[in-house]
């Protein structure tokens, strides 16, 4: 019974009510990733469980046993620099207050995997042939789980549409 | 969060000894039922975990497809032969919640969330006759725009939210299930109940039972589908109304068509009036308009909600024209 977090194994909590977001801010100290609504609303609580995109308050910790889980804290390089969205976020001023940042950010970084496999979404012109390219209207349907009550969104779509820039180049 | 039991299924048969040996839910995603659970709506004292049974997308001889309850709903969505030959079933789940949600949820739980009315949640202040039978309901003089015009009852007037369901409904696809008793097949438009006395009887499922697989049959209205969803905001909310519909011309002729709208009742509400009027004659948009005036005939709203009769029957003909070809 154990859960990978960022590389390394913890173990699953006993009480099967814990949450994946409490276990990793309340016991395990990581506390990038954030608690918003608490109920599947808001998105800042995303974290990445096995290549996936996932709310952390609606998954029971021990729902994640065996799983490998990304949080924020896992997305630099382990020299310290820094995942290059989380430095296009900072560029692009992808933020004002932060809150919902680590969430919009493993949202994101999932999100770029999604479109490169071919995943359509609600505005995907046609189902058969995929995603209608990196367009901003794209971006901003597949990031509409993450709220930001700053208003960064600009900001967020410009960072993402760098990163997808930089990755085709 | 009052405490439970948990136990993890590693298989069909072990997951039903489970259940049958407690007083337990299955458990998916969890994207409902642990919210509901956290609120005190829900209080079982052990949660089945069925989320890891074996969940495959497979032909089956006739040309469908049987999709396992445990599939997650992100996965469906992208499965080439759904994009192809179900196009509004990938709609309608790709209109639904967020990726994160649907990264997370099952087919099966998904079929099984319950209402999102504003009353239900609250458990603290209104009264709901779905979370505690015969004490009322709060929401036919309250708030309702976001409630039924069909099939309510006096008792309830909560709608469903699901999106992928009213995909189901138009597909007629049939949902597999197996308990004590053994194992049965259910329609999906037989599958959510109306609330008439009981609006605390959700659904057709018996103790102990569990949703299996659910099975689509293909057709040439099922090809040319499509899904459209009208909401407050243009995306991660629930529908104000929505329409899945297929449509089959032969020689400038509607040989097949199908039509299932969300937001309007307790369960998917077929399109059944409307369908059997459009049989057989040209498309067109004042057609379409006539055949939908029709179903709606039967509505019944609310101070609320009597815009979803007019937002119902423009939808419905715009969705009809653009898979027709003709001018909406």
């Amino acid at each position: 019974m154990a859960i990978v977090i960022n590389g390394t194994a913890y173990p699953v909590p006993d009480d099967p009510r814990v949450s994946l977001l409490d276990l990793l801010r309340e016991r395990l100290d990581l506390t990038g990733t954030k608690l918003g609504c608490n109920q599947g609303g808001c998105g800042a609580c995303t974290v990445i469980v096995d290549g996936a995109r996932v709310l952390s308050c609606l998954t029971l910790a021990v729902q994640a046993d065996g799983c490998a889980v990304r949080t924020i804290e896992g997305l630099q390089a382990n020299d310290g620099q820094l995942h290059p969205l989380q430095q296009a976020f900072i560029e692009h001023d992808g933020f004002q207050c932060g809150y919902c940042t680590p969430g919009q950010i493993c949202s994101a970084v999932a999100m770029i995997d999604e479109l490169r496999r071919g995943d359509p979404s609600y505005v995907t012109t046609d189902l058969t042939r995929g995603p209608n390219g990196a367009t901003r209207q794209e971006i901003r349907e597949r990031m509409s789980g993450n709220l930001c009550r700053c208003g960064a969104h600009n900001g967020i779509v410009n960072a993402i549409e760098e990163m997808l820039d930089g990755a085709a180049a | 969060m009052r405490s439970f039991a948990y136990r993890r299924a590693a298989d069909r048969t072990e997951a039903l000894s489970i259940a049958g040996a407690e007083q337990a839910r299955y458990l998916g995603g969890g994207t409902n039922l642990v919210d509901l659970m956290r609120q005190n709506i829900e209080a079982p004292a052990a949660l089945v975990d069925v989320s890891r049974l074996p969940a495959a997308i497979e032909d089956t001889p006739n040309g469908g497809l049987i999709i396992g309850a445990a599939v997650r709903n992100s996965v469906v969505a992208a499965h080439p032969a759904v994009r192809t030959h179900y196009p509004m079933l990938s709609r309608a789940i790709l209109a639904g919640a967020s990726a994160q949600i649907r990264n997370m949820a099952t087919v099966g739980g998904n079929i099984l969330q319950r209402t999102r009315c504003a009353y239900f949640y609250d458990s603290a202040g209104s009264r709901c006759n779905k979370r505690e039978p015969g004490v009322g309901c709060d929401a036919i003089d309250g708030f309702n725009r976001y409630h039924a015009i069909f099939g309510g009852s006096e008792h309830c007037i909560a709608t469903h939210p699901s999106d992928m369901c009213v995909a189901l409904a138009a597909l007629g696809a049939t949902v597999h299930l197996a308990g004590p008793g053994g194992e049965r097949s259910v329609p999906l438009l037989d599958f959510h109940r109306l609330p008439g006395d009981h609006p605390e009887i959700e659904t057709a499922l018996r103790p102990g039972e569990l949703i299996t697989e659910i099975e689509l049959t293909p057709s040439a209205a099922a090809t040319n589908s499509t899904y459209r969803k009208v909401r407050d905001r243009s995306s991660y909310a629930f529908a104000l109304v929505s329409v899945a519909a297929g449509l089959q011309l032969v020689a400038g002729k509607i040989e097949d068509v199908r039509i299932a709208v969300g937001g309007v009742a307790a369960r998917p509400w077929r399109a059944a009036r409307t369908e059997q009027i459009l049989r057989g004659q040209a498309p067109g948009r004042e057609r379409f308009l006539e055949a939908a005036d029709a179903e709606l005939a039967g509505a019944r709203t609310f101070d609320g909600n009597a815009f979803k009769v007019e937002l119902v029957k423009r939808t419905i003909a715009a969705v009809l024209s653009e898979l027709a070809g003709v001018d909406a």
